[in-house]
Protein backbone atom coordinates (compact mmCIF):
# COMPACT_ATOMS: atom_id res chain seq x y z
CA UNK A 1 0.00 0.00 0.00
CA UNK A 2 1.76 3.05 -1.20
CA UNK A 3 -1.26 5.28 -1.38
CA UNK A 4 -0.72 8.43 0.59
CA UNK A 5 -3.99 9.54 2.10
CA UNK A 6 -4.42 13.02 3.39
CA UNK A 7 -6.14 13.36 6.74
CA UNK A 8 -8.61 15.80 5.29
CA UNK A 9 -9.69 13.32 2.66
CA UNK A 10 -9.95 10.56 5.22
CA UNK A 11 -12.24 12.66 7.41
CA UNK A 12 -14.46 13.48 4.45
CA UNK A 13 -14.68 9.83 3.44
CA UNK A 14 -15.40 8.89 7.05
CA UNK A 15 -18.30 11.32 7.19
CA UNK A 16 -19.74 10.14 3.88
CA UNK A 17 -19.36 6.45 4.71
CA UNK A 18 -20.95 6.80 8.15
CA UNK A 19 -23.83 8.78 6.69
CA UNK A 20 -24.43 6.10 4.05
CA UNK A 21 -24.09 3.32 6.62
CA UNK A 22 -26.53 4.99 9.00
CA UNK A 23 -29.11 5.56 6.28
CA UNK A 24 -28.99 1.91 5.23
CA UNK A 25 -29.09 0.73 8.83
CA UNK A 26 -31.69 3.25 10.01
CA UNK A 27 -34.85 1.14 9.46
CA UNK A 28 -33.43 -1.52 11.75
CA UNK A 29 -32.35 1.05 14.32
CA UNK A 30 -35.76 2.72 14.20
CA UNK A 31 -37.47 -0.64 14.66
CA UNK A 32 -35.34 -1.39 17.74
CA UNK A 33 -36.05 2.06 19.21
CA UNK A 34 -39.77 1.67 18.53
CA UNK A 35 -39.77 -1.67 20.32
CA UNK A 36 -39.02 0.19 23.57
CA UNK A 37 -41.89 2.64 23.20
CA UNK A 38 -45.45 2.50 24.45
CA UNK A 39 -47.97 1.96 21.65
CA UNK A 40 -48.99 5.59 21.99
CA UNK A 41 -45.44 6.85 21.54
CA UNK A 42 -44.79 4.42 18.70
CA UNK A 43 -47.29 6.13 16.42
CA UNK A 44 -46.96 9.63 17.89
CA UNK A 45 -46.94 12.52 15.43
CA UNK A 46 -44.43 14.18 15.35
CA UNK A 47 -42.40 11.09 16.15
CA UNK A 48 -40.41 10.89 19.36
CA UNK A 49 -36.79 9.94 18.78
CA UNK A 50 -34.95 9.39 22.03
CA UNK A 51 -36.72 11.33 24.73
CA UNK A 52 -39.71 9.20 25.55
CA UNK A 53 -40.66 6.82 28.29
CA UNK A 54 -38.48 3.78 27.54
CA UNK A 55 -40.26 0.59 28.42
CA UNK A 56 -39.72 -3.13 28.04
CA UNK A 57 -43.42 -3.91 28.35
CA UNK A 58 -43.64 -4.97 24.68
CA UNK A 59 -40.97 -7.58 25.19
CA UNK A 60 -42.72 -8.78 28.34
CA UNK A 61 -45.97 -9.02 26.40
CA UNK A 62 -44.37 -10.93 23.52
CA UNK A 63 -42.52 -13.31 25.80
CA UNK A 64 -45.66 -14.02 27.82
CA UNK A 65 -47.40 -15.27 24.74
CA UNK A 66 -46.84 -18.96 24.23
CA UNK A 67 -47.28 -18.69 20.47
CA UNK A 68 -44.14 -16.57 20.24
CA UNK A 69 -42.10 -19.32 21.88
CA UNK A 70 -43.66 -21.91 19.64
CA UNK A 71 -42.74 -19.85 16.57
CA UNK A 72 -39.19 -19.22 17.81
CA UNK A 73 -38.74 -22.91 18.53
CA UNK A 74 -40.09 -23.80 15.09
CA UNK A 75 -37.61 -21.39 13.49
CA UNK A 76 -34.73 -22.98 15.37
CA UNK A 77 -35.95 -26.48 14.63
CA UNK A 78 -36.53 -25.85 10.92
CA UNK A 79 -33.42 -23.82 10.15
CA UNK A 80 -30.87 -25.83 12.12
CA UNK A 81 -32.63 -29.17 11.59
CA UNK A 82 -32.88 -28.80 7.82
CA UNK A 83 -29.24 -27.74 7.56
CA UNK A 84 -27.98 -30.61 9.72
CA UNK A 85 -30.01 -33.08 7.72
CA UNK A 86 -28.57 -31.49 4.59
CA UNK A 87 -25.02 -31.96 5.92
CA UNK A 88 -25.63 -35.65 6.58
CA UNK A 89 -26.38 -36.13 2.90
CA UNK A 90 -24.09 -33.48 1.45
CA UNK A 91 -20.82 -34.22 3.25
CA UNK A 92 -20.31 -37.63 1.61
CA UNK A 93 -21.54 -36.31 -1.75
CA UNK A 94 -19.31 -33.23 -1.74
CA UNK A 95 -16.38 -35.26 -0.47
CA UNK A 96 -16.72 -37.73 -3.33
CA UNK A 97 -17.16 -34.99 -5.92
CA UNK A 98 -14.11 -33.10 -4.71
CA UNK A 99 -11.71 -36.01 -4.24
CA UNK A 100 -12.89 -38.64 -6.68
CA UNK A 101 -14.39 -36.62 -9.51
CA UNK A 102 -15.70 -38.53 -12.47
CA UNK A 103 -16.48 -37.37 -15.98
CA UNK A 104 -19.99 -36.39 -14.98
CA UNK A 105 -19.20 -34.59 -11.72
CA UNK A 106 -19.28 -31.10 -13.17
CA UNK A 107 -22.59 -31.66 -14.94
CA UNK A 108 -24.03 -33.15 -11.80
CA UNK A 109 -23.01 -30.13 -9.74
CA UNK A 110 -24.51 -27.72 -12.23
CA UNK A 111 -27.67 -29.77 -12.44
CA UNK A 112 -28.01 -29.63 -8.65
CA UNK A 113 -27.63 -25.89 -8.75
CA UNK A 114 -30.23 -25.57 -11.48
CA UNK A 115 -32.85 -27.36 -9.33
CA UNK A 116 -32.40 -24.52 -6.86
CA UNK A 117 -33.29 -22.03 -9.56
CA UNK A 118 -36.69 -23.50 -10.29
CA UNK A 119 -39.30 -21.06 -9.04
CA UNK A 120 -40.86 -22.43 -5.88
CA UNK A 121 -44.28 -21.59 -7.24
CA UNK A 122 -43.83 -24.38 -9.81
CA UNK A 123 -43.88 -26.96 -7.05
CA UNK A 124 -46.47 -25.35 -4.81
CA UNK A 125 -49.63 -27.04 -6.07
CA UNK A 126 -48.30 -30.62 -6.01
CA UNK A 127 -46.58 -30.20 -2.64
CA UNK A 128 -49.62 -28.51 -1.15
CA UNK A 129 -51.98 -31.23 -2.39
CA UNK A 130 -49.60 -34.03 -1.39
CA UNK A 131 -49.15 -32.56 2.07
CA UNK A 132 -52.88 -32.09 2.39
CA UNK A 133 -53.42 -35.73 1.40
CA UNK A 134 -50.72 -37.01 3.77
CA UNK A 135 -51.83 -34.75 6.61
CA UNK A 136 -48.47 -32.97 6.60
CA UNK A 137 -49.79 -29.41 6.33
CA UNK A 138 -48.72 -27.35 9.32
CA UNK A 139 -46.56 -30.28 10.37
CA UNK A 140 -43.05 -29.50 11.55
CA UNK A 141 -41.50 -32.60 10.00
CA UNK A 142 -43.15 -32.01 6.67
CA UNK A 143 -41.79 -28.47 6.44
CA UNK A 144 -38.40 -29.74 7.63
CA UNK A 145 -38.20 -32.10 4.65
CA UNK A 146 -39.07 -29.32 2.20
CA UNK A 147 -36.49 -26.95 3.72
CA UNK A 148 -33.89 -29.71 3.65
CA UNK A 149 -34.45 -30.33 -0.06
CA UNK A 150 -34.50 -26.62 -0.72
CA UNK A 151 -31.09 -26.16 0.88
CA UNK A 152 -29.43 -29.38 -0.22
CA UNK A 153 -27.99 -28.05 -3.52
CA UNK A 154 -26.42 -25.04 -1.78
CA UNK A 155 -25.04 -27.18 1.02
CA UNK A 156 -23.44 -29.57 -1.49
CA UNK A 157 -22.03 -26.67 -3.49
CA UNK A 158 -20.57 -24.80 -0.58
CA UNK A 159 -18.97 -27.93 0.85
CA UNK A 160 -17.64 -28.81 -2.58
CA UNK A 161 -15.89 -25.44 -2.98
CA UNK A 162 -14.34 -25.82 0.47
CA UNK A 163 -13.30 -29.46 0.03
CA UNK A 164 -11.83 -28.65 -3.37
CA UNK A 165 -9.29 -26.43 -1.67
CA UNK A 166 -7.93 -29.19 0.52
CA UNK A 167 -4.73 -30.27 -1.27
CA UNK A 168 -5.00 -33.78 -2.68
CA UNK A 169 -1.28 -34.39 -2.09
CA UNK A 170 -1.88 -34.57 1.64
CA UNK A 171 -4.29 -37.42 1.09
CA UNK A 172 -1.80 -39.17 -1.12
CA UNK A 173 0.89 -38.74 1.48
CA UNK A 174 -1.39 -40.26 4.09
CA UNK A 175 -2.17 -43.11 1.75
CA UNK A 176 1.52 -43.71 1.12
CA UNK A 177 2.03 -43.97 4.84
CA UNK A 178 -0.46 -46.79 4.75
CA UNK A 179 -3.46 -44.99 6.21
CA UNK A 180 -6.74 -46.74 5.52
CA UNK A 181 -9.62 -44.86 3.94
CA UNK A 182 -11.36 -44.33 7.25
CA UNK A 183 -8.22 -43.19 9.03
CA UNK A 184 -7.59 -40.86 6.13
CA UNK A 185 -11.04 -39.35 6.59
CA UNK A 186 -10.91 -39.07 10.36
CA UNK A 187 -7.34 -37.88 10.91
CA UNK A 188 -6.46 -36.04 7.74
CA UNK A 189 -9.59 -34.87 6.03
CA UNK A 190 -11.86 -34.06 8.96
CA UNK A 191 -9.66 -31.47 10.70
CA UNK A 192 -9.24 -29.60 7.42
CA UNK A 193 -12.89 -29.90 6.48
CA UNK A 194 -14.35 -28.69 9.77
CA UNK A 195 -14.03 -24.94 9.08
CA UNK A 196 -15.79 -25.33 5.73
CA UNK A 197 -18.54 -27.44 7.27
CA UNK A 198 -19.00 -24.86 10.01
CA UNK A 199 -19.38 -21.98 7.54
CA UNK A 200 -21.80 -24.03 5.48
CA UNK A 201 -23.87 -24.75 8.57
CA UNK A 202 -23.86 -21.08 9.52
CA UNK A 203 -24.81 -19.66 6.15
CA UNK A 204 -27.52 -22.20 5.44
CA UNK A 205 -29.06 -21.77 8.86
CA UNK A 206 -29.32 -18.06 8.12
CA UNK A 207 -30.90 -18.67 4.71
CA UNK A 208 -33.35 -21.21 6.13
CA UNK A 209 -34.26 -18.92 9.04
CA UNK A 210 -35.42 -16.24 6.60
CA UNK A 211 -37.12 -18.54 4.07
CA UNK A 212 -40.62 -17.19 3.68
CA UNK A 213 -42.32 -18.80 0.71
CA UNK A 214 -42.75 -22.36 1.89
CA UNK A 215 -43.10 -21.50 5.56
CA UNK A 216 -45.97 -19.12 4.79
CA UNK A 217 -47.68 -21.55 2.44
CA UNK A 218 -47.28 -24.78 4.38
CA UNK A 219 -47.79 -23.64 7.97
CA UNK A 220 -50.53 -21.93 9.89
CA UNK A 221 -49.88 -22.30 13.61
CA UNK A 222 -48.36 -25.51 14.98
CA UNK A 223 -45.39 -25.56 12.63
CA UNK A 224 -45.29 -21.81 11.94
CA UNK A 225 -41.82 -20.28 12.35
CA UNK A 226 -41.14 -16.59 13.01
CA UNK A 227 -41.54 -15.59 9.34
CA UNK A 228 -45.17 -16.71 9.50
CA UNK A 229 -45.65 -15.40 13.05
CA UNK A 230 -44.61 -11.90 11.94
CA UNK A 231 -46.71 -12.16 8.78
CA UNK A 232 -49.69 -12.53 11.11
CA UNK A 233 -49.27 -8.87 12.04
CA UNK A 234 -50.17 -7.79 8.51
CA UNK A 235 -53.84 -8.43 9.22
CA UNK A 236 -53.89 -6.79 12.64
CA UNK A 237 -55.97 -3.74 13.36
CA UNK A 238 -55.31 -0.98 15.85
CA UNK A 239 -52.14 -0.02 17.65
CA UNK A 240 -49.52 -2.67 17.29
CA UNK A 241 -46.32 -1.01 16.06
CA UNK A 242 -44.45 -1.31 19.33
CA UNK A 243 -45.29 -4.99 19.76
CA UNK A 244 -44.58 -5.62 16.07
CA UNK A 245 -41.18 -3.96 16.54
CA UNK A 246 -40.41 -5.97 19.65
CA UNK A 247 -41.40 -9.25 18.00
CA UNK A 248 -39.41 -8.32 14.88
CA UNK A 249 -36.33 -7.39 16.90
CA UNK A 250 -36.43 -10.73 18.68
CA UNK A 251 -36.93 -12.51 15.36
CA UNK A 252 -33.99 -10.95 13.53
CA UNK A 253 -31.49 -10.35 16.35
CA UNK A 254 -29.91 -13.82 16.51
CA UNK A 255 -29.64 -14.06 12.74
CA UNK A 256 -28.19 -10.58 12.18
CA UNK A 257 -25.54 -11.34 14.79
CA UNK A 258 -24.77 -14.71 13.19
CA UNK A 259 -24.72 -13.01 9.80
CA UNK A 260 -22.14 -10.51 10.97
CA UNK A 261 -19.90 -13.36 12.04
CA UNK A 262 -20.33 -15.07 8.69
CA UNK A 263 -19.52 -12.08 6.48
CA UNK A 264 -16.16 -13.51 5.39
CA UNK A 265 -17.73 -16.73 4.10
CA UNK A 266 -20.76 -14.98 2.72
CA UNK A 267 -19.43 -13.92 -0.67
CA UNK A 268 -18.10 -17.23 -1.91
CA UNK A 269 -21.03 -19.06 -0.37
CA UNK A 270 -23.61 -16.90 -2.09
CA UNK A 271 -21.91 -16.75 -5.47
CA UNK A 272 -20.99 -20.45 -5.60
CA UNK A 273 -17.34 -19.53 -5.86
CA UNK A 274 -17.82 -17.24 -8.86
CA UNK A 275 -16.57 -14.21 -6.89
CA UNK A 276 -13.72 -14.61 -4.46
CA UNK B 1 -5.34 -42.37 -8.76
CA UNK B 2 -8.81 -43.43 -7.96
CA UNK B 3 -9.09 -47.15 -7.49
CA UNK B 4 -12.09 -49.23 -8.42
CA UNK B 5 -13.08 -49.32 -4.77
CA UNK B 6 -12.89 -45.55 -4.30
CA UNK B 7 -14.92 -45.00 -7.41
CA UNK B 8 -17.70 -47.26 -6.20
CA UNK B 9 -17.64 -45.62 -2.81
CA UNK B 10 -17.79 -42.17 -4.42
CA UNK B 11 -20.83 -43.17 -6.40
CA UNK B 12 -22.53 -44.49 -3.29
CA UNK B 13 -21.74 -41.22 -1.52
CA UNK B 14 -23.24 -39.05 -4.25
CA UNK B 15 -26.26 -41.20 -5.06
CA UNK B 16 -28.56 -40.38 -2.10
CA UNK B 17 -28.35 -36.60 -2.64
CA UNK B 18 -28.82 -36.89 -6.38
CA UNK B 19 -31.71 -39.29 -6.01
CA UNK B 20 -33.54 -37.10 -3.54
CA UNK B 21 -33.05 -33.93 -5.53
CA UNK B 22 -34.20 -35.75 -8.62
CA UNK B 23 -37.41 -36.84 -6.92
CA UNK B 24 -37.90 -33.37 -5.43
CA UNK B 25 -37.61 -31.90 -8.91
CA UNK B 26 -39.33 -34.42 -11.13
CA UNK B 27 -42.39 -35.41 -9.07
CA UNK B 28 -43.81 -31.89 -8.58
CA UNK B 29 -42.89 -30.99 -12.14
CA UNK B 30 -44.68 -33.95 -13.67
CA UNK B 31 -47.68 -33.37 -11.41
CA UNK B 32 -47.80 -29.67 -12.33
CA UNK B 33 -47.63 -30.52 -16.03
CA UNK B 34 -50.39 -33.11 -15.56
CA UNK B 35 -52.64 -30.67 -13.65
CA UNK B 36 -52.05 -27.95 -16.20
CA UNK B 37 -53.82 -30.03 -18.83
CA UNK B 38 -56.83 -30.71 -16.63
CA UNK B 39 -59.86 -28.83 -15.51
CA UNK B 40 -59.14 -29.15 -11.80
CA UNK B 41 -61.22 -27.00 -9.48
CA UNK B 42 -61.01 -27.86 -5.79
CA UNK B 43 -64.46 -26.35 -5.21
CA UNK B 44 -66.01 -28.35 -7.97
CA UNK B 45 -64.27 -31.68 -8.38
CA UNK B 46 -67.06 -33.12 -10.56
CA UNK B 47 -65.73 -31.12 -13.50
CA UNK B 48 -62.29 -32.78 -13.26
CA UNK B 49 -61.43 -33.66 -16.82
CA UNK B 50 -58.77 -33.46 -19.51
CA UNK B 51 -58.80 -29.96 -20.91
CA UNK B 52 -55.94 -29.78 -23.40
CA UNK B 53 -54.37 -26.34 -23.72
CA UNK B 54 -57.40 -24.58 -22.27
CA UNK B 55 -55.70 -23.57 -19.01
CA UNK B 56 -52.76 -22.09 -20.86
CA UNK B 57 -55.08 -20.27 -23.21
CA UNK B 58 -57.07 -18.71 -20.36
CA UNK B 59 -54.02 -17.85 -18.30
CA UNK B 60 -52.16 -16.25 -21.18
CA UNK B 61 -55.14 -14.27 -22.48
CA UNK B 62 -56.18 -13.02 -19.05
CA UNK B 63 -55.35 -9.28 -18.80
CA UNK B 64 -54.07 -10.07 -15.29
CA UNK B 65 -51.28 -12.11 -16.89
CA UNK B 66 -49.91 -9.20 -18.93
CA UNK B 67 -50.26 -7.02 -15.86
CA UNK B 68 -48.37 -9.57 -13.74
CA UNK B 69 -45.68 -9.92 -16.37
CA UNK B 70 -45.18 -6.16 -16.42
CA UNK B 71 -45.08 -6.06 -12.60
CA UNK B 72 -42.56 -8.92 -12.55
CA UNK B 73 -40.24 -7.26 -15.05
CA UNK B 74 -40.60 -3.80 -13.51
CA UNK B 75 -39.83 -5.15 -10.07
CA UNK B 76 -36.78 -7.12 -11.22
CA UNK B 77 -35.40 -4.34 -13.42
CA UNK B 78 -35.89 -1.52 -10.90
CA UNK B 79 -34.40 -3.42 -8.01
CA UNK B 80 -31.45 -4.46 -10.18
CA UNK B 81 -30.75 -0.89 -11.25
CA UNK B 82 -31.03 0.46 -7.69
CA UNK B 83 -28.93 -2.25 -6.09
CA UNK B 84 -26.21 -2.41 -8.75
CA UNK B 85 -25.74 1.36 -9.08
CA UNK B 86 -26.10 1.88 -5.32
CA UNK B 87 -23.92 -1.14 -4.66
CA UNK B 88 -21.08 0.11 -6.89
CA UNK B 89 -21.18 3.55 -5.26
CA UNK B 90 -21.30 2.14 -1.74
CA UNK B 91 -18.56 -0.36 -2.49
CA UNK B 92 -16.32 2.37 -3.93
CA UNK B 93 -16.93 4.48 -0.85
CA UNK B 94 -16.25 1.65 1.54
CA UNK B 95 -13.09 0.66 -0.27
CA UNK B 96 -11.52 4.00 0.75
CA UNK B 97 -9.67 4.11 4.05
CA UNK B 98 -11.79 5.71 6.77
CA UNK B 99 -12.42 5.51 10.49
CA UNK B 100 -14.73 2.78 11.72
CA UNK B 101 -14.68 0.68 8.55
CA UNK B 102 -15.67 -2.48 10.41
CA UNK B 103 -18.75 -0.96 12.00
CA UNK B 104 -20.00 0.72 8.82
CA UNK B 105 -19.57 -2.56 6.98
CA UNK B 106 -21.76 -4.31 9.55
CA UNK B 107 -24.41 -1.60 9.31
CA UNK B 108 -24.56 -1.81 5.52
CA UNK B 109 -24.68 -5.60 5.61
CA UNK B 110 -27.45 -5.91 8.21
CA UNK B 111 -30.60 -5.57 6.04
CA UNK B 112 -29.65 -8.71 4.14
CA UNK B 113 -30.28 -10.79 7.26
CA UNK B 114 -33.69 -9.35 8.03
CA UNK B 115 -36.48 -11.77 7.18
CA UNK B 116 -38.71 -10.51 4.34
CA UNK B 117 -41.87 -10.39 6.44
CA UNK B 118 -40.17 -8.20 9.04
CA UNK B 119 -38.70 -5.71 6.59
CA UNK B 120 -41.95 -5.42 4.65
CA UNK B 121 -44.07 -4.78 7.75
CA UNK B 122 -41.58 -2.40 9.35
CA UNK B 123 -41.34 -0.33 6.18
CA UNK B 124 -45.07 -0.41 5.56
CA UNK B 125 -46.02 0.68 9.06
CA UNK B 126 -43.19 2.63 10.65
CA UNK B 127 -42.13 4.47 7.51
CA UNK B 128 -44.81 4.48 4.82
CA UNK B 129 -47.92 4.79 6.94
CA UNK B 130 -49.74 7.93 5.73
CA UNK B 131 -50.90 9.03 9.21
CA UNK B 132 -47.89 8.61 11.42
CA UNK B 133 -45.12 7.02 9.39
CA UNK B 134 -41.69 8.62 9.47
CA UNK B 135 -41.82 9.56 5.78
CA UNK B 136 -45.04 11.49 6.38
CA UNK B 137 -43.34 13.44 9.16
CA UNK B 138 -40.33 14.17 6.92
CA UNK B 139 -42.59 15.44 4.12
CA UNK B 140 -44.57 17.61 6.53
CA UNK B 141 -41.42 19.02 8.10
CA UNK B 142 -40.12 20.00 4.69
CA UNK B 143 -43.56 21.34 3.70
CA UNK B 144 -43.82 18.87 0.88
CA UNK B 145 -47.00 17.05 -0.09
CA UNK B 146 -47.49 13.83 1.87
CA UNK B 147 -47.04 10.68 -0.22
CA UNK B 148 -49.65 7.99 0.41
CA UNK B 149 -47.25 5.20 -0.45
CA UNK B 150 -49.25 2.02 -0.64
CA UNK B 151 -52.36 3.70 -2.04
CA UNK B 152 -50.78 5.79 -4.75
CA UNK B 153 -47.51 4.01 -5.48
CA UNK B 154 -47.97 0.41 -4.30
CA UNK B 155 -45.43 -1.11 -6.69
CA UNK B 156 -42.83 1.59 -6.05
CA UNK B 157 -43.23 0.97 -2.30
CA UNK B 158 -42.56 -2.74 -2.75
CA UNK B 159 -39.61 -1.99 -5.04
CA UNK B 160 -38.05 0.24 -2.37
CA UNK B 161 -38.46 -2.41 0.32
CA UNK B 162 -37.01 -5.19 -1.82
CA UNK B 163 -34.16 -2.96 -3.03
CA UNK B 164 -33.26 -2.15 0.58
CA UNK B 165 -32.97 -5.86 1.30
CA UNK B 166 -30.76 -6.59 -1.70
CA UNK B 167 -28.51 -3.55 -1.62
CA UNK B 168 -26.20 -5.15 0.99
CA UNK B 169 -25.80 -8.25 -1.17
CA UNK B 170 -24.70 -6.22 -4.21
CA UNK B 171 -22.45 -4.02 -2.09
CA UNK B 172 -20.73 -6.95 -0.42
CA UNK B 173 -20.03 -8.84 -3.65
CA UNK B 174 -18.84 -5.71 -5.46
CA UNK B 175 -16.68 -4.62 -2.53
CA UNK B 176 -15.01 -8.03 -2.52
CA UNK B 177 -14.38 -7.68 -6.25
CA UNK B 178 -12.98 -4.15 -5.91
CA UNK B 179 -10.64 -5.29 -3.18
CA UNK B 180 -9.24 -7.97 -5.45
CA UNK B 181 -8.16 -5.28 -7.90
CA UNK B 182 -4.46 -5.56 -8.47
CA UNK B 183 -2.48 -3.10 -6.33
CA UNK B 184 0.12 -2.73 -9.05
CA UNK B 185 -2.52 -1.79 -11.55
CA UNK B 186 -3.85 0.83 -9.16
CA UNK B 187 -0.41 2.31 -8.68
CA UNK B 188 0.36 2.26 -12.38
CA UNK B 189 -2.83 4.16 -13.05
CA UNK B 190 -1.94 6.67 -10.37
CA UNK B 191 1.56 7.17 -11.70
CA UNK B 192 0.17 7.75 -15.15
CA UNK B 193 -1.97 10.43 -13.60
CA UNK B 194 -5.31 8.86 -14.38
CA UNK B 195 -8.21 11.10 -13.37
CA UNK B 196 -10.67 9.52 -10.91
CA UNK B 197 -13.41 9.26 -13.54
CA UNK B 198 -11.28 7.65 -16.21
CA UNK B 199 -9.72 5.43 -13.54
CA UNK B 200 -13.23 4.28 -12.66
CA UNK B 201 -14.44 3.73 -16.21
CA UNK B 202 -11.29 2.19 -17.67
CA UNK B 203 -9.97 0.17 -14.77
CA UNK B 204 -12.52 -0.40 -12.01
CA UNK B 205 -15.66 -0.97 -14.06
CA UNK B 206 -14.13 -3.53 -16.48
CA UNK B 207 -12.70 -5.34 -13.47
CA UNK B 208 -16.16 -5.37 -11.88
CA UNK B 209 -18.00 -6.60 -14.96
CA UNK B 210 -17.87 -10.24 -13.91
CA UNK B 211 -19.01 -9.53 -10.36
CA UNK B 212 -21.84 -7.35 -11.68
CA UNK B 213 -22.95 -10.17 -13.97
CA UNK B 214 -23.03 -12.55 -11.02
CA UNK B 215 -24.99 -10.07 -8.90
CA UNK B 216 -27.48 -9.47 -11.70
CA UNK B 217 -28.06 -13.16 -12.38
CA UNK B 218 -28.37 -14.25 -8.75
CA UNK B 219 -30.61 -11.33 -7.82
CA UNK B 220 -32.79 -11.93 -10.87
CA UNK B 221 -33.42 -15.52 -9.84
CA UNK B 222 -34.50 -14.44 -6.37
CA UNK B 223 -36.38 -11.34 -7.49
CA UNK B 224 -38.42 -13.27 -10.06
CA UNK B 225 -39.78 -15.16 -7.05
CA UNK B 226 -40.59 -12.20 -4.80
CA UNK B 227 -43.50 -13.33 -2.66
CA UNK B 228 -43.53 -12.56 1.06
CA UNK B 229 -43.12 -8.80 0.60
CA UNK B 230 -46.20 -8.71 -1.64
CA UNK B 231 -48.15 -11.05 0.61
CA UNK B 232 -47.83 -8.98 3.79
CA UNK B 233 -48.13 -5.51 2.24
CA UNK B 234 -50.70 -5.43 -0.56
CA UNK B 235 -51.70 -9.09 -0.80
CA UNK B 236 -51.49 -8.64 -4.54
CA UNK B 237 -53.89 -5.68 -4.43
CA UNK B 238 -53.83 -2.69 -6.77
CA UNK B 239 -51.60 -3.98 -9.56
CA UNK B 240 -48.79 -5.44 -7.45
CA UNK B 241 -49.17 -9.13 -8.32
CA UNK B 242 -46.09 -10.48 -9.99
CA UNK B 243 -46.24 -13.76 -11.88
CA UNK B 244 -45.71 -16.08 -8.88
CA UNK B 245 -48.24 -14.09 -6.91
CA UNK B 246 -50.82 -14.33 -9.66
CA UNK B 247 -50.27 -18.09 -9.68
CA UNK B 248 -50.65 -18.12 -5.92
CA UNK B 249 -53.91 -16.15 -6.11
CA UNK B 250 -55.20 -18.51 -8.81
CA UNK B 251 -54.40 -21.44 -6.55
CA UNK B 252 -56.13 -19.71 -3.62
CA UNK B 253 -59.19 -19.46 -5.85
CA UNK B 254 -59.07 -23.30 -6.07
CA UNK B 255 -58.22 -23.32 -9.77
CA UNK B 256 -55.39 -25.86 -9.64
CA UNK B 257 -55.36 -26.39 -13.40
CA UNK B 258 -55.02 -22.70 -14.21
CA UNK B 259 -52.45 -22.16 -11.48
CA UNK B 260 -50.39 -25.08 -12.77
CA UNK B 261 -50.34 -23.65 -16.27
CA UNK B 262 -49.27 -20.29 -14.85
CA UNK B 263 -46.60 -21.93 -12.71
CA UNK B 264 -45.08 -23.61 -15.74
CA UNK B 265 -44.96 -20.30 -17.57
CA UNK B 266 -43.09 -18.85 -14.57
CA UNK B 267 -40.72 -21.83 -14.61
CA UNK B 268 -39.89 -21.30 -18.28
CA UNK B 269 -39.23 -17.61 -17.67
CA UNK B 270 -36.92 -18.31 -14.72
CA UNK B 271 -35.07 -21.05 -16.58
CA UNK B 272 -33.98 -18.64 -19.28
CA UNK B 273 -32.14 -16.61 -16.63
CA UNK B 274 -30.91 -19.69 -14.81
CA UNK B 275 -29.31 -21.00 -17.99
CA UNK B 276 -27.06 -17.97 -18.25
CA UNK B 277 -26.03 -18.17 -14.59
CA UNK B 278 -25.32 -21.89 -14.71
CA UNK B 279 -23.19 -21.38 -17.80
CA UNK B 280 -21.22 -18.60 -16.11
CA UNK B 281 -20.59 -20.65 -12.98
CA UNK B 282 -19.77 -23.68 -15.08
CA UNK B 283 -17.03 -21.76 -16.88
CA UNK B 284 -15.64 -20.89 -13.49
CA UNK B 285 -15.47 -24.55 -12.53
CA UNK B 286 -12.96 -25.26 -15.29
CA UNK B 287 -10.69 -22.41 -14.29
Amino acid sequence: MARAVSTRRKILVTAAAWLAGLIVFFPILWMVITSFKTEGDASAMPPVFLFFHWTTENYAEILERSNYFLAAWNSVFLSIGSTLLGLVFAVPAAWAMAFAPGRKTKDLLLWMLSTKMMPAIGALMPIFLLFNYLGLLDNRWGVLIVMFLLNLPIVVWMLYTYFKEIPGEILEAARMDGASLWREIIYVLAPMAVPGIASTLLLNTILAWNEAFWTINLTTFDAAPLTQFIAGYSAREGLFWATLSAASTLAILPIVVLGWFSQKQLVRGLTFGAVK
Amino acid sequence: MATQQTRLLARAAVAPSVLMLFIWMIVPLVMTIWFSFHRYDLQNLDTYDWSGWENYYYFLTDPAFIQALIVTLTLVASVLVITVVGGVLLALLMDQPFFGQGIVRLMVLAPFFVMPTVSALVWKNLFMNPDSGLFTWISQSLHLPVVIWFTNYPLLSIILIVAWQWLPFATLILLTAIQSLDEEQKEAAQLDGAKPLSYFFYIVLPHLSRAITVVVLIETIFLLNTFAEIKVTTNGGPSTSNLPYLVYLTQQASDIGGASAGALIAVVLANIVAMFLVRLIGKNLEA
